[in-house]
C-alpha cells in the first residue's frame, strides 16, 4: 500500500519539522495571523463599546473633551501612519519579487514612520499631562483637574464626565501606541533577518504576517481618529 | 496462546525519546505539552477541591463553626476562580485536545508547536500570580467580581488576582488560535472535513469562542484594574460610569465560556458513545453543526445574568428567547446520541460508563437552565442554590465526567498502558452517587429560598445540606481513587497495544505511545469517520503497520 504515503519533500532550510511543505507553512503563518488579529477586534470591541455609551450618555461633555485635543497633531499623524502602510506593502512587494534594496529601504522608512507617529503622540500626551488632563489618580501627584474655563465647559455639563472621555481616549490611544511599540519591534527583526537575507521570493510569509499587523495597527488608527477627534467637532467650544 | 508482553514498550515513541527535566520543559511536541498541562491541572484542580471541601464543611450546621463570613467569601470565590479560570476552561482543550488534535488530523504537530509551548507558561504563570494573591490574603468579589464591590469596596487582592486571570487569559486565546489554524491547515491528504471524528468539530467550535470571548474578558479585568487603581470613573456611577457595563462586559465573556467548558466535553462524549456502540454516530452532520450553532447561540444569552441587574424587560424578554434557543443544538445532540445507542454493540467499560452518565446529568443541568431563562421564574431562583445546582449539573456532571472518561478511554494511547478496568467502573459508579447526593438536594434548597454565597442559613435547611456533604464527601473519594490507580497504572498497568479498544480514529493507527512526530509517515485517510472494520482490515499506518503486520 506505498500509495497511502506521501514522501518528505527535499526541504527548504526554513521549513519546520511539522509541516510538508512550505506553501502549508505559509499558509498557517498567514491564517494564524488573521486569526490573532480577530481576537484585536475583540479586544479593542470591549473599549469602543463603553465609548459608544458613555458618548451616547454624555454627548455634550464628550464634544466639549474631544474639541479640546489637537486636531493639527492628529491629522499630521494620520497622514503619516497611512503612508506608513504603503511602506509595509511596498516592504512586502519588494520581498516577494526579491528587490533586496527595496526591501529594506521600505522596512527603515516604516520603521522612522512608526517612530515619528509615537513621537506626535507623546508631545500630545505630554500636552494633556500640562493641562491636567490625566483621568484619575493615574499620575501621582497630577490628579486630573483641569481649567474649566481653558475646556470652555458651559454650564451644566459636569467636569466628571469629561474626565470619562478621557479614561477612554488614553485607554484607547494608549493601547494603540502599545500596538505600535510592539509593531516597530517586529519591523526591527524583520529589518535585521533581511539585512542577513534570511527573505526570499520563496520564503518571505514573517514579511507578509507582520504586514497584516502593521496594517491592522493603522485601521485601529483610522477608526480611532474621527471618533476620538471629529466627531461633534461643530457642537460647543472651540478648537484647543 | 499468549504471547511474551516486555514490561516496557520497547519501541522509541513521545516518552522515552528524550530523558531530563529540560526536554519536558523545553518540549515543543504537543503530547509532552498536553502532559505538562495534564500536571497542572490536576494540581489546580486539586486546590479547587480542597476550597470545595471547606465549603462543604461548613454548610454542615446552620451556624458559622468552622469559617467565619470573611473567610466563607473567600473561600468560596477561590473556589469559583481556581476552578472555572484554572481547572475547567483549560482541562479538556488543553490536555486531551492538545494530545488528539494532531493526532486525530493525521498531522505531525499543532501549527505552532513553540506558541503552544508558551501558552503553558503563560497559563503557569497566571496561577502563580494567582496563587500570589490567594496567599497573600486572597480575594471576596465572588469568581464574577461585580462591580462596584470590587472596585471601590472590596478590601482584598483584587487587582493580583485579575491579573492572574488577565494572563491566563491568553493561554486559551493561544490554544484556540493554534486548534483552528491546525484544523484549517494540518489535515492529512483525504481527511476531508466531514471524515474529522466530531472531538475535532467540537474543538474547532470551542476555539473560535475561546478567540472570539477571552479577549473581551482581558479588556474588562484590565479596566476594572485601573478603576480600581487610580477611581478613573469606567464602572464608577458616582462619577457617571455604569457598574451594570462590567456586567454585559463580564458576561459576553463567562457565559460563552459555559461553552468552552461543555462543548470539548460533547466532542468526548460523541467519541466514546459511538466506539463503544460501535457505530458510525447517528446524524453525523447534525452533531458536527450543532457545535458551530452552539457556539454562535452561546454569544447572544448574556443578558439572561442580567435579568434582575436593571435590564430592560425588552431586552430580557430577547435574551430568555434566545436561551431557550440554544437549547435546541444542545438537545440534537442528546438525540443524536441516544439514537446511536439504538441496535449497538454496547460495552459498558469505564469510558462509555462516563458518557452515559454525562448524558444523564448535562440533561439535568441543560433543562434546569431553562427554568432559569423563563423571566418569571429567574425572579425566584436567580442567586439561589437552584443556580448552583443547575451549574454544577453541567461543569461537574457534565464537563468533569467527560474529561475523566475521555482521560480513560485515551489513557491507553497517552501512557502506552491500561487502567485497571474494575476500579474504573468501580469509581465512576462511585462519582455518579456522589456526585448526584451533593447536588440534586441544593435544587431543593435553592427552590426552597435557599440564597446562594451564604454560610449560615435557618435550621430547617441543614437536613438537604447534610446530604450534600454527604453527597461531596463520596464524589472526593470516587475522584482520589482514579487519581491512585492512574499513577500506579503507570508503571504496573497492563502494556496496550496500538490499539486496544479496535476503533477506526487515526490516533489508534499508531503505536501506543505514539512516536514524537505521530506516524512514521503522512497517512493518507480513505475512510469515514467511525467507519468500522474487523480488526484486522483496519489499516495501521507507518512503519508501526509492518511489525503489525510480521505478527499476523
Amino acid at each position: 500500500m506505498a500509495e497511502t504515503y506521501v514522501e518528505h519533500e527535499v526541504s527548504h532550510p526554513a521549513l519546520q519539522h511539522h509541516f510538508e511543505n512550505l506553501e502549508q507553512q505559509r499558509e498557517a503563518g498567514t491564517l494564524g495571523m488573521w486569526v490573532f488579529l480577530v481576537t484585536e477586534i475583540m479586544f479593542f470591541g470591549g473599549m469602543f463599546l463603553a465609548y459608544t455609551l458613555y458618548r451616547s450618555k454624555y454627548p455634550e461633555a464628550f464634544a466639549i473633551a474631544s474639541n479640546h485635543l489637537d486636531i493639527k497633531l492628529g491629522a499630521i499623524n494620520t497622514a503619516v501612519l497611512i503612508f506608513s502602510s504603503f511602506t509595509m506593502a511596498m516592504a512586502v512587494y519588494s520581498t516577494q519579487v526579491g528587490k533586496r534594496r527595496a526591501q529594506i529601504i521600505s522596512l527603515v522608512l516604516t520603521i522612522v514612520l512608526g517612530l515619528a507617529f509615537l513621537g506626535i503622540k507623546a508631545v500630545e500626551y505630554y500636552q494633556k499631562y500640562e493641562d491636567h488632563l490625566i483621568p484619575g489618580s493615574l499620575i501621582p501627584g497630577n490628579p486630573f483637574n483641569p481649567d474649566p474655563h481653558a475646556m470652555h465647559l458651559t454650564p451644566g455639563v459636569s467636569m466628571q464626565h469629561v474626565q470619562m472621555f478621557y479614561w477612554i481616549y488614553f485607554a484607547m490611544t494608549g493601547m494603540h501606541a502599545l500596538h505600535m511599540i510592539i509593531g516597530v519591534g517586529l519591523l526591527s527583526v524583520l529589518l535585521y533577518f533581511s539585512l542577513k537575507r534570511r527573505y526570499t521570493p520563496e520564503y518571505h510569509n514573517p514579511v507578509e504576517v507582520i504586514g497584516l499587523y502593521w496594517h491592522f495597527v493603522d485601521i485601529v488608527w483610522i477608526f480611532l481618529f474621527p471618533l476620538l477627534y471629529l466627531l461633534g467637532r461643530h457642537l460647543g467650544g472651540h478648537a484647543g | 496462546m499468549e504471547t511474551f508482553v516486555p514490561p516496557v514498550p520497547s519501541r522509541i515513541n513521545y516518552i522515552n525519546a528524550q530523558y531530563g527535566l529540560k526536554s519536558w520543559l523545553l518540549t515543543k511536541d504537543h503530547k509532552r505539552i498536553a502532559l505538562l498541562y495534564l500536571g497542572s491541572i490536576s494540581f489546580f484542580f486539586f486546590i479547587g477541591g480542597l476550597y470545595a471541601m471547606a465549603i462543604r464543611l461548613e454548610l454542615l450546621t446552620p451556624q458559622a463553626d468552622l469559617l467565619q463570613s470573611t473567610t466563607y467569601n473567600k473561600v468560596f470565590t477561590q473556589h469559583g476562580i481556581i476552578m472555572v479560570f484554572f481547572f475547567l476552561i483549560p482541562s479538556i482543550p488543553a490536555t486531551l485536545g492538545n494530545f488528539l488534535v494532531p493526532m486525530m488530523i493525521g498531522a505531525k504537530d499543532l501549527a505552532f508547536p513553540r506558541i503552544n509551548l508558551l501558552s503553558w507558561y503563560i497559563y503557569m504563570l497566571g496561577g502563580i500570580v494567582t496563587i500570589y494573591a490567594l496567599l497573600a490574603g486572597g480575594v471576596d468579589t465572588g469568581w464574577t467580581f461585580y462591580t462596584p464591590f470590587s472596585t471601590t469596596f472590596s478590601n482584598s487582592y483584587v487587582v493580583a488576582t485579575g491579573l492572574g486571570i488577565f494572563i491566563n487569559g491568553f493561554s486559551s486565546i493561544l490554544t484556540g488560535l493554534n486548534f483552528i489554524v491546525t484544523i484549517h491547515t494540518m489535515r492529512a491528504p483525504g481527511m476531508t472535513w466531514f471524515r474529522l471524528p466530531l472531538f475535532i468539530w467540537a474543538h474547532y467550535a470551542t476555539s473560535l469562542i475561546m478567540i472570539l470571548g477571552t479577549p473581551v474578558i482581558a479588556i474588562t479585568i484590565l479596566l476594572l484594574a485601573f478603576e480600581r487603581l487610580a477611581h478613573i470613573g469606567i464602572f464608577d456611577p458616582a462619577v457617571g460610569g455604569d457598574p451594570v457595563l462590567f456586567q454585559h462586559l463580564f458576561w459576553f465573556y463567562s457565559h460563552p465560556a459555559v461553552y468552552i467548558m461543555v462543548l470539548p466535553g460533547m466532542g468526548i462524549i460523541s467519541e466514546l458513545i459511538a466506539n463503544f456502540s460501535r457505530k458510525n454516530i447517528f446524524g453525523y452532520s447534525f452533531v458536527a453543526f450543532s457545535s458551530l450553532a452552539i457556539a454562535v447561540f452561546g454569544f447572544l444569552v448574556w443578558g439572561h445574568h442580567l435579568f434582575v441587574a436593571s435590564q430592560s424587560v425588552y431586552a430580557g424578554m430577547i435574551f430568555s428567547f434566545l436561551s431557550f434557543a440554544v437549547a435546541i443544538p444542545s438537545a440534537i445532540k442528546v438525540f443524536n446520541w441516544t439514537a446511536t445507542l439504538y441496535k449497538g454493540s454496547i460495552s459498558y467499560d469505564t469510558p462509555m460508563l462516563y458518557a452515559l452518565g454525562f448524558i444523564g446529568l448535562f440533561t439535568i443541568g441543560g433543562m434546569t437552565g431553562l427554568f432559569l431563562a423563563a423571566l418569571a421564574v429567574d425572579v425566584h431562583l436567580s442567586d439561589t442554590y437552584f443556580v448552583v445546582a443547575h451549574f454544577h449539573y453541567i461543569m461537574v456532571g457534565g464537563t468533569l465526567l467527560a474529561y475523566l472518561g475521555g482521560l480513560h478511554f485515551w489513557w491507553p494511547k497517552i501512557t502506552g498502558r491500561m487502567y485497571p478496568e474494575g476500579w474504573g467502573r468501580f469509581s465512576a459508579l462511585v462519582v455518579f452517587i456522589g456526585f448526584n447526593l451533593t447536588f440534586l438536594p441544593q435544587f431543593v434548597l435553592g427552590y426552597m429560598g435557599m440564597p446562594r454565597r451564604y454560610h449560615v442559613y435557618p435550621a430547617e435547611f441543614q437536613v438537604l445540606h447534610v446530604l450534600s456533604t454527604a453527597g461531596a464527601s463520596i464524589l472526593g473519594v470516587g475522584l482520589l481513587i482514579p487519581l491512585i490507580y492512574l499513577m500506579w497504572s503507570m508503571r504496573y498497568g497492563k502494556v496496550a497495544s496500538g490499539n486496544p479498544w479496535h476503533l477506526p480514529g487515526l490516533e489508534w493507527r499508531t503505536q501506543s505511545p505514539p512516536p514524537t512526530e505521530n506516524f512514521d509517515y503522512t497517512p493518507v485517510v480513505t475512510w469515514e469517520a467511525y467507519e468500522f472494520a474487523p480488526p484486522e482490515e483496519m489499516e495501521v499506518v507507518g512503519k508501526f503497520r509492518d511489525e503489525v503486520a510480521e505478527k499476523v
